[in-house]
């Protein structure tokens, strides 16, 4: 499948808008300019770029505590996700979700999520109402390693296939589930093989190649708008950052991976490796690429400025929101 | 007023919503042949697309349920028994219950969910138990629980407009009692109380199948001049305090009665409320009925014993009363 160009560019514009957003956060965090838990998925944005650029805007997503990627890969504003981040009122959540927990519903994003596994039957619930609203829309859940051994992916992908539901299972398999290496306490090197198991395809694709994410991505979609039901997409990927920003705090001097493999995945990073596929197709030059990058950082210091600027929540907004 | 029991009356009740708004949808394990008997028939009528069995997978099914509400359908989830929702904990209590507050006011989430409770007989700890108590301490979910066929209909029929999340309780041995359902269009609001029968002497707050136990008693308790106020919450979530506490301002006495156990039971949150807001109406402390705090046990004998059922709730009338 040939893409074009501008869809290239794209893409490497949202890798880039994830990265610098990502490094303002952990940044931030590092700071305590934020409260709380902050995950970040620098190293990993071509997954969430390549799936996010095959969906349109009246599809949905659900996310994961590792999902500023996921949403802003389905259009979510970065200055409201910052502002959310710092727990603040024009943040998209005006304040009671966090990091964890940001959702645009206008632009389809059902959530980023703090359980982990959680958005996988909710996805494929979203999937449902597709169907039973008589639309083609389509649903992708994100999810990592660790959650493809919580019982609701198993539940999802079987009751999924049953109905033949529209919805993408994209799993980023990143090596770890905090601090525990995923090969240790997965029964399969391949989650991607689990979809024999429920009758639906699984297929493997390098997590770190934004082209190879996108068309494998794009299938998916469209067998699922084909009403031809799920796919099981595993991303392989890494994680650069601990699993949380200042992880030692939660595990001192503990040691659960080598530096050496961290520098090897760096050296394996899916932004530069799109600028050389770029630039060896004659599609873009190094110019265009750090015109992407300074317009980038020029928003992501906007969408600082506004989390900052933003009010905190009245303490009479606390009982808001509960119910309809 | 037409005649009919529990299980037609939620029958009744799912017929027309699902024909007036064709959003609605029916998910649950055996909904088609319908294990308690509500959902038969609906498949025939409905079709395939809108009756649905689902595997037994309450984490996958009652979270499609989820999130196929927050995507715009509005589904009806039968899980069955009740303690079969502690599988589902989390697209309950974490999911469904917390997504509308987290995303500030973002998310809708109308889902339905019925699900049968209590102590059938000999059905043992894991098919017996009142497990809404569990869920009162969960702030974003409301829960209703009908003790005749009228309130079943008419709270259904509003659980399932409601635009949040409800669990509708429905208790096992409810099912063939018949009773007067007003024709027509019948809602019942949820978060008003009703009083089953009025009365002088002491108020019965009783939820679920504790209501037609206490009707009983009162009856028998008026053949010795006692007169008991039966006032049945119907929904504990939200929950009607004014009326609750207006019939305690009249007869200055009250027990609840609640199937669950003791321990943190819906009971045990009524009497705090009516501590708190309704001391000074008291002539005597309020007095909780409710099952022992072990599981509910198999043998006829033991369960008899542990489940609070009509003897209970006369001797603690009677006590309150000194008579
Ligand atoms: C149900 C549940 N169990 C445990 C946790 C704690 N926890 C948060 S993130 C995480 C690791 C998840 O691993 P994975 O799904 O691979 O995602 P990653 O963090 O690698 O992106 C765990 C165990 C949780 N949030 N939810």
């Amino acid at each position: 499948m040939e893409i074009e160009r501008d869809k290239l560019l794209a893409m490497y514009r949202t890798m880039r808008r994830i990265r610098c957003f990502e490094e303002r956060v952990r940044d931030l965090s590092i700071a305590n300019e934020i409260p709380g838990f902050v995950h970040v998925s620098i190293g990993e944005e071509a997954s969430a770029t390549g799936v996010g650029a095959a969906l349109r805007l009246t599809d949905r997503i659900t996310s994961t505590h590792r999902g500023h990627g996921h949403l802003i890969a389905k259009g979510g504003r970065l200055d409201r996700m910052m502002a959310e981040i710092f727990g603040r009122r024009g943040g998209y959540c005006k304040g009671k979700g966090g990091s964890m927990h940001i959702a645009d519903f206008a632009l389809g994003i059902l959530g980023a999520n703090g359980i982990v596994g959680a958005g996988l039957p909710i996805a494929t619930g979203s999937a449902l109402a597709a169907v039973i609203q008589g639309r083609d829309d389509v649903t992708v859940s994100f999810f990592g390693d660790g959650a493809a051994n919580e019982g609701a992916f198993h539940e999802s992908l079987n009751l999924a296939a049953i109905w033949k539901l529209p919805v993408v299972f994209a799993c980023e398999n990143n090596g770890f589930g905090e601090f525990t290496p995923a090969q240790t306490v997965t029964s399969v090197a391949d989650i991607a093989v689990r979809a024999q198991a429920y009758g639906i395809p699984g297929q493997i694709v390098d997590g770190n190649d934004v082209v190879a994410v996108h068309q494998a991505a794009a299938e998916a979609v469209a067998r699922a708008r084909r009403g031809e039901g799920p796919t099981l997409i595993e991303c392989k990927t890494y994680r650069w950052e601990g699993h949380v920003v200042g992880e030692h705090a939660m595990i001192g001097t503990g040691q659960y991976r080598e530096r050496a493999e961290i520098e090897q995945w760096r050296a394996r990073c899916p932004i530069a490796r799109m600028e050389k596929w770029l630039t060896e197709r004659g599609l873009a030059t190094a110019d265009v690429f750090e015109a992407v990058a300074g317009e980038v950082r020029a928003e992501v210091e906007a969408a600082v400025e506004f989390a900052r600027a933003s009010e905190s929540p009245d303490p009479k907004e606390v009982a808001e929101d509960l119910f309809v | 007023m037409a005649l009919m029991t529990f299980i037609q009356a939620i029958q009744e009740a799912l017929i027309e919503e699902m024909e007036r708004d064709p959003l609605t949808f029916l998910m649950g394990e055996d909904v088609v042949l319908a294990v308690f008997g509500a959902t038969r028939g609906l498949y025939e009528r409905f079709g395939p697309m809108r009756v649905r069995n689902t595997p037994i997978s309450e984490i996958g099914f009652v979270g499609a349920a989820v999130g196929a509400a927050m995507a715009g359908a509005r589904p009806i989830c039968e899980v069955e028994f009740a303690s079969f929702f502690y599988c589902a904990f989390d697209q309950v209590c974490n999911q469904a219950a917390k997504l509308r507050y987290m995303s500030g006011g973002q998310a809708k989430i109308p889902v339905t969910f019925r699900a049968v409770y209590g102590s059938a007989g000999s059905a043992a700890a894991q098919h017996s138990e009142t497990v809404y108590s569990q869920f009162l301490n969960v702030p974003g979910l409301k829960l209703a629980v009908p003790s005749d066929p009228a309130d079943a209909k008419g709270l259904l029929k509003s659980a399932i407009r409601d635009d949040n999340p409800v669990i509708v309780f429905e208790h096992v041995g409810l099912g063939g009692l018949r009773g007067e359902v007003p024709e027509g269009e019948h809602l019942v609001a949820l978060g008003q109380a009703a009083i089953k029968r009025p009365g002088t002497d002491i108020t019965a707050i009783a939820i679920g199948a504790m209501v037609s136990r206490t009707l009983a008693v009162a009856e028998k308790l008026a053949a010795d001049g006692i007169s008991v106020e039966v006032v049945d919450p119907r929904t504990l979530m939200p929950l009607d305090e004014e009326t609750l506490l207006a019939s305690v301002a009249k007869t200055s006495r009250v027990i609840v009665a609640d199937e669950a156990h003791l321990r943190g039971s819906a009971a045990s949150e009524i009497a705090a409320i009516i501590a708190e807001k309704g001391f000074d109406l008291l002539d005597a402390p309020v007095k909780r009925v409710a099952s022992l705090d072990v599981p509910v046990p198999f043998s006829p004998v033991l369960e008899q014993r542990a489940v609070a059922r009509e003897a209970a709730i006369e001797s603690a009338i009677r006590e309150l009363l000194g008579a």
